[in-house]
């Protein structure tokens, strides 16, 4: 099958939606955390029980990239497509799966866990529920099987690109996007239009598009998600993107961390290559387009567009400063547009609802939605995917459930390594690029690690520092050593050697480092200390002046000791991984501290709250 | 098979592409299906992608081998190396049968991934980037899976573990027969 | 034209200039260390690493960075903010954090770029302490030292080999605090591709890498009664050495450096213009029979062994190229240790030759194999340019001070076609002077070839020898021998001729000359210096070089014969690039 025109594309969707399909949906979450949650044996089930039953006509199983729902893998959901019924199940079992199909769409099986669906489409309907999530980015993600392009194309799939290739020039593509407002979801939120508008303004014979797709902040996964649930609207976002600036290659960076998302997107740009909506004159307009892959090789400071670029050049993954930017001198010193995943998720629903429409999604300054990631010491671990604007507390409370085991929320992290924290006393504010900006952190990727009283934060900078140093390309200065200089002193103070002057220094330090690096990662590296100092002084202060960790985390400030009410069960000498745990059955034990490495075992096996954290 | 053999195979277990003929010619048709005429200049921009496919074939990247991919690609071999050191995924060293990598990511580190790799370091009697002296096992971290919700998380070899305890230590390793 | 203010003084530039440049304009120095420029090669190394530059830009949230920042128009600039001050000290303080701080006893000590910013920012104290990198001191050449416990990571010398001279044996590995350059796999530097050229050394503003140093091999050879201590001084030193010792750059001081080398305590002071007189006389030979019987052509020159290395390394197919003549410094070795030793009735042990070269390279080439006999090596020790200056100065000589003194004879006598050799441009100009001659079998007057003079990379000529159109090329700097040898490989060139100095300039910039700190403008002066000192020179042909005609007439036969070629002529080894 070639489609070769827009009329082409428009008579295949309307014969998709007009061919006959069984009446109930079953829909497999079929991501990199579904699968290691384990939906694959509940996928086999659900195909044998059909199979069984001959079922065949009555249900069609979806393979699906993420719903989101980490937290309740594995998740599955079944649609009644006549009456518009759903129910998400999570946690499901092998052995639930008889009784969910049994049940249908319409009665919920007994013996399982059902999901709130929490979202809505934009894009579809107006916001009846009172969901807060609102799906643009993620709106085919766990819906279609991304594995089939007809899937894409049934929901307005190349809708957007045959729009902008057959009814509007370049120019008037760039100045939606401009329009629209729509800001780099990579982390820095640069305008993605102006960003065109500069690649668009050169004058070269050639130009590139290329997808950052490098991931490489720790605890985000939502690229991966749009990777892995939607590859498709990536790549029809990067071809838009090569019409309105005159591109005709696109690459496509991608972490080889991720191996489901490379394959899916390998599938992906084979069938769009054959379908014709890739490759050469796509939809008879003239305009050629092709998409190749590079791989990264696990270098977070690749994330960053110059190094980025040397990467794919088969260099290592230095930055370089700029001015000269990409969109001037980029991949191969031609004029090049490096956009986020995420980014390119947007284009085609502005393309085909319009700026106006984008714009009434989140906030003036920030319009649209962003997809968060929300880990840590939350309960509903998962994507979320909300407008701008949207209160921090409903993130952490409504969508994430609350804290694990009703702790108490200490601070959430935001940016990963770049970001800082942001505390308790701020779980009003309303997010987006600005107010993230005026607490100290930044938007990034869009990670949210989120931390409880149990957590250390002078430790929690010091992890973060540690991960910089690892991952610092080790070009400038302030950078290779400057960090290196700081995650000593964290050390020193972490481990109750630092005084009041290395706060000073380290304090200073960080500003010069932030005022001084050469990309990025090394202007940002300082944030998360100079956050946590600014929010958590006192943490700092108890271990410098009291020698002590508040949250009991900094093994060299704190010990294990057996108290009286130890009843000799031996328990937790049978678990210390190091044997230094002596004393007869029902004699009261004791911990040899020169042996002890205060992993904690311990402390947790103990059924008599006989060993206390000191 | 002398000509395209590369000079700096110092010992006897580096010189791989001496030992294995079948797997210096699936590297080598790789390379070649490559468009590399199409613009010489940019073939530097097929080094990572080799390098990928050549430490799939060989399990790591040993002097010869990267000489051999200097050599297809017009590269300084001193190019290569410092590509290779650049990027933590690739290593001139050999590396054990089975490689365990425990995530080291934020979500992983609240979750207390520490304590799972200092148990392993422990348990395996070696360090991080370290391989067991029976070649048995590597210990890595790494960065983030994307399995963040299963936090902390292991990887053996390309089994994903999730919520993983030290007590699992053992048993993770005594998953790994040989 | 853009404007703008540098510290509250407006300053006009052309587009594309850093503010770097725009605040030298107004004689306001920033200080750099990373960056730097040849302006004579084109060359600029701007790797924005360092972060030394750093200058307050209104409107901008953090520093800029003034090596690599483009001046824009209305742009507010303050160089001497105290944000910027304490920035760029503490830049410096981090780099010393990581640095071993060893000035009196380096190699580098008052030729470092490190030491004197720390003495230009007044820093007197180190606020940062912690770990510091340590590697293993690589001794494993003849050549060249690297001591990278002082790196400090400007990538200088990465630009140097692989940007200038794309022998590409030096790349940055690792990353974070463990980045440093160094060959793959972290090898010594003998085990690599290296040529030996010492253009690294130059372009290293620290003491990470040096030369090997032979200066007390040769004090222990000088008061050694038993021997025959004999020197051999190279065409470019003399134009060089006096800037040790503050004389003005281009100043000619060969009758110092001779009485000086007398003082010391040299038995005999010998001039390598003597060999190069000497390698024109074979070279030509060749050359007239390549270009008579039109084979083999083009005749590459062969008396720069970093060139020669080169080339057996990354153009082994092209080995048959080269002249078969030895360099000058290993003629002149060979001749030592044969003639003038059987002359003064001494075996070959008894002699000890020592070379004065503005080169590092040439310490590797007289290891050799080829160049010994039963392991005695025609030349036993080469120092460079600067280790000569620093063993006078040890000597207490006050070198300024100096009468002039003249070379000893036979080895000492020259002519002006030998001194050229010290220039790119030089080795060539000299064989066409002596191959018009014998061509045209008459004293031919009109002997400046200018054409093929001046620091550019490549030159071409087509000149007129005696009725016979030569065609020359004339290339310094192995980057540009490589675009060249490339275009000759595809048969995009012909050439009968070719040059070929492994330095940028040749010999007037080699490896072992004193340092310029990027101030190209002393090479040009060198450059002058050497044509001057040609043009002084009473004679101007190598093959009017009496003692020449002698060494032929007594012991050679002539140019070409058997014996010359036992002596003089030499071949090459195709070499792994590794
Ligand atoms: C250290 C560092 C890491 C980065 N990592 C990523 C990344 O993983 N993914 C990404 O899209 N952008 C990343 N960025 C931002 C990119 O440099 C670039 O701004 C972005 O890809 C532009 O796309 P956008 O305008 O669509 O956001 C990183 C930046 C820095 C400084
Ligand atoms: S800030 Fe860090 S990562 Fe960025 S260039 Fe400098 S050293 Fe490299
Ligand atoms: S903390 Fe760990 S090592 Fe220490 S006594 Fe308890 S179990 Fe043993
Ligand atoms: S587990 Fe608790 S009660 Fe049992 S021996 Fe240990 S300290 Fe005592
Ligand atoms: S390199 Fe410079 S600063 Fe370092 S020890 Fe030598 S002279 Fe001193
Ligand atoms: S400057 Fe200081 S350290 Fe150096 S020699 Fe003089 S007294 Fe000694
Ligand atoms: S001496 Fe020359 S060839 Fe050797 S490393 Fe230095 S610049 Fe490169
Ligand atoms: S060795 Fe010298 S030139 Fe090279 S990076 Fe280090 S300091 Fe710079
Ligand atoms: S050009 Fe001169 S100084 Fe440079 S390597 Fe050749 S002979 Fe030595
Ligand atoms: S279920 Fe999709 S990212 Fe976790
Ligand atoms: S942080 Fe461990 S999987 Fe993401
Ligand atoms: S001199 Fe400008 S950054 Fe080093």
């Amino acid at each position: 099958m070639t489609i070769n025109s827009a009329e082409a594309l428009k008579e295949h969707v309307a014969k998709l939606k007009s061919a006959a399909a069984p009446e109930t949906k079953i829909l497999v979450s079929m991501g990199t955390c579904g699968i290691a949650a384990g939906t694959t044996p509940v996928l086999e089930a659900i195909n044998k029980y059909i199979e069984e039953k001959n079922l065949q006509n009555a249900f069609e199983v979806v393979e699906v990239g993420c719903m989101g729902l980490c937290h309740s893998e594995p998740s599955i959901e079944v649609i009644n497509t006549v009456s518009g019924n759903s129910i998400i199940y999570g946690d499901v079992s092998e052995v639930q799966v008889q009784a969910i199909i049994d049940a249908g769409a319409d009665e919920i099986a007994r013996g399982t866990k059902t999901v709130e669906r929490t979202w809505y489409y934009p894009e579809k309907e107006e916001n009846t529920t009172n969901a807060i999530q609102a799906k643009v980015v993620l709106k085919n993600s766990g819906r279609i099987n991304p594995e089939v392009l007809d899937d894409y194309l049934v929901n307005d799939g190349y809708g957007a690109l045959a729009k902008a290739l057959c009814e509007m020039k370049p120019q008037e593509v760039v100045d939606e996007i401009i329009a629209s407002g729509l800001r780099g979801r990579g982390g820095g939120g640069f305008p993605t239009g102006k960003k065109w508008q500069f690649a668009a303004a050169q004058k070269t014979d050639e130009k590139f598009m290329i997808c950052n797709a490098d991931e490489g902040d720790p605890g985000a996964f939502m690229d991966r998600a749009v990777l892995e649930g939607d590859p498709h609207s990536v790549l029809e976002a990067m071809a838009i993107g090569g019409y309105a600036v005159g591109a005709h290659t696109g690459v496509i960076y991608i972490r080889a961390e991720y191996p489901l998302a490379i394959k899916r997107l390998r599938i992906a740009i084979e069938q769009a290559e054959k379908a014709g909506l890739l490759g050469k004159n796509i939809f008879g307009s003239g305009f050629d387009f092709n998409i190749e892959l590079k791989y990264g090789a696990g270098a977070f400071v690749c994330g960053e567009e110059t190094a980025l670029i040397h990467s794919i050049e088969g260099m290592r993954g230095e930055p370089t400063f700029k001015p000269p930017f990409p969109a001037v001198q980029g991949l191969w010193k031609k004029p090049t547009i490096v956009n986020n995943v995420e980014t390119y998720a947007n284009i085609g629903a502005i393309i085909r609802k319009g700026a106006n429409w984008f714009k009434t999604i989140g906030t003036a300054g920030s319009p649209g939605t962003k997809v968060f990631a929300l880990a840590g010491k939350i309960n509903k671990v998962g994507l979320v995917e909300v407008p701008m604007g949207t209160k921090l507390k409903d993130m952490i409370y409504t969508l994430g459930d609350g804290i694990v085991d009703g702790k108490k929320f200490k601070a959430v992290q935001t940016g990963g390594p770049s970001g800082g924290c942001i505390t308790a006393s701020m779980i009003e504010t309303e997010i987006d690029y600005e107010s993230l900006k005026a607490l100290g952190s930044m938007m990034g990727s869009g990670g949210m690690i989120v931390m409880d009283e149990d957590d250390c934060m002078v430790n929690v900078a010091k992890f973060f520092l540690e991960f910089t140093l690892d991952e610092s390309c080790g070009k400038c200065t302030p950078c290779r050593i400057g960090n290196k200089r700081l995650f000593e002193m964290l050390e020193e103070i972490c481990d109750g050697r630092g005084t009041m002057e290395t706060l000073d220094k380290l304090k200073s330090l960080s500003m010069t480092i932030k005022d001084t690096a050469l990309c990025g990662l090394g202007q940002t590296s300082p944030n998360p200390v100079l956050s946590t100092i600014k929010n958590f002084e006192d943490e700092y202060l108890a271990h410098i002046n009291e020698q002590r960790c508040p949250a009991g985390v900094c093994t060299s400030l704190i010990s294990y000791q057996i108290n009286d009410k130890c009843v000799g069960c031996t328990l937790c000498a049978r678990n210390c991984p190091v044997n230094c745990i002596s004393g007869e059955k029902k004699q009261l034990h004791e911990i040899d501290q020169s042996k002890c490495i205060k992993c904690g075992v311990c402390f947790q096996a103990c059924k008599f709250h006989a060993i206390d954290k000191i | 098979m002398s000509s395209t053999f590369a000079p700096g195979a110092k010992t006897e277990e580096d010189n791989l592409l001496v030992k294995s003929p079948e797997k210096l010619a699936e590297l080598e048709s790789y390379i070649d299906s490559l468009p590399l005429s199409e613009n010489p200049d940019r073939n530097r921009g097929f080094l990572i992608q080799s390098l990928h496919k050549a430490q799939e074939i060989f399990t790591y990247l040993p002097g010869c081998v990267q000489q051999y991919v200097a050599d297809k690609l017009k590269l300084h071999r001193s190019e290569v190396y410092g590509v290779i050191s650049f990027y933590s995924f690739f290593t001139d060293q050999p590396v054990g049968r089975h490689k365990i990598n425990v995530c080291t990511g934020t979500a992983c580190f609240v979750r207390g991934a520490n304590k799972i790799l200092d148990e392993f370091k422990r348990y395996l009697n070696i360090k991080e980037g370290e391989t067991t002296p029976d070649g048995k096992f590597s210990l890595g971290a790494l960065r983030c899976v994307g399995a963040c919700s299963l936090a902390p998380v292991v990887m053996l070899n390309d089994k994903v573990y999730g919520n993983v305890t030290t007590k699992m230590v053992p048993e993770i390793i005594n998953d790994c027969e040989d | 034209m853009i404007n703008l203010t540098i510290n509250n003084m407006p300053v006009q530039v052309t587009e594309g200039a850093t503010i770097l440049e725009a605040a030298n304009k107004l004689g306001i120095k920033i200080p750099t260390l990373c960056h730097t420029r040849l302006d004579c090669f084109n060359v600029e190394h701007r790797s924005g690493s360092c972060r030394i530059c750093v200058v307050e830009v209104q409107g901008r949230p953090n520093l800029a960075p003034s090596c690599c920042t483009p001046a824009m128009e209305g742009m507010i600039v303050k160089t001497n903010s105290i944000r910027a001050i304490n920035a760029r000290r503490t830049m410096l303080d981090l780099l010393l954090s990581d640095h071993p701080k060893d000035c009196l006893t380096c190699e580098k000590n008052l030729n470092c770029q490190l030491q004197a910013l720390a003495h230009e920012l007044d820093l007197h104290h180190v606020l940062y302490k912690g770990e510091q990198s340590t590697y293993n001191k690589d001794l494993s050449s003849r050549s060249i030292v690297r001591d990278l416990d002082k790196c400090i990571m400007c990538r200088r010398c990465e630009t140097a080999c692989n940007t200038v001279q794309t022998v590409g044996v030096l790349s940055g590995v690792k990353r974070g605090f463990e980045a440093v350059v160094a060959p793959a796999d972290l090898r010594p530097l003998s085990e690599s591709q290296c040529v030996f050229c010492g253009q690294c050394v130059l372009a290293c503003p620290v003491g990470a890498l040096t030369e090997m140093s032979y200066k007390y091999d040769v004090w222990k050879a000088i008061n050694d009664e038993t021997k025959t201590v004999v020197v051999q001084t190279a065409p470019a030193v003399r134009i060089a050495i006096g800037e040790e010792f503050d004389m003005e750059p281009g100043s000619i001081a060969t009758g110092k450096m001779v009485t000086a080398l007398k003082m010391m305590g040299f038995d005999k002071v010998f001039d390598t213009d003597f060999a190069a007189d000497l390698t024109i006389m074979e070279e030509t030979t060749e050359l007239i029979e390549r270009v008579t019987k039109n084979e083999n052509l083009p005749i590459l020159t062969s008396c720069c062994p970093g060139w020669v290395k080169f080339l057996e390394h990354q153009f082994p197919e092209l080995i048959y190229m080269p002249s078969s003549a030895k360099s000058p410094q290993q003629m002149f070795g060979a001749i030592t240790k044969s003639f003038y030793a059987e002359k003064m009735g001494l075996k070959r042990e008894d002699i000890i030759v020592v070379s004065v070269m503005p080169c590092l390279a040439k310490k590797y080439e007289a290891s050799r194999e080829e160049f010994s006999t039963d392991g005695n090596p025609d030349v036993d020790i080469v120092i460079s340019t600067r280790e000569l200056a620093d063993m006078i100065k040890e000597a207490g000589i006050i070198f300024d001070r100096l009468e002039d003194s003249q070379y000893d004879s036979p080895l000492g006598e020259s002519t002006g076609a030998a001194v050229i050799f010290g220039a790119t441009g030089g080795v060539l100009e000299a064989a066409l002077r002596t191959a018009a001659d014998w061509i045209a079998q008459k004293d031919i007057k009109e002997i400046d070839f200018e054409a093929v003079r001046g620091l550019e990379g490549i030159k071409e000529a087509t000149v007129n020898v005696a009725g016979i159109e030569l065609k020359a090329a004339v290339c310094s700097g192995l980057g540009n021998a490589r675009a060249l040898l490339e275009r000759i490989q595809r048969g995009e060139a012909q050439y009968h001729a070719i040059e070929i100095m492994a330095c940028p300039g040749g010999c007037l910039n080699g490896g072992g000359q004193p340092y310029i700190h990027g101030d190209t403008t002393i090479l040009e002066k060198r450059l002058k210096a050497i044509y001057q000192d040609d043009q002084n020179a009473t004679i101007r042909k190598s093959h009017e070089n009496p003692s020449i005609k002698a060494l032929y007439e007594e012991y050679l036969g002539k140019p070409g014969s058997h014996k010359a070629h036992e002596l003089l002529h030499t071949g090459y080894t195709p070499r792994k690039c590794w």
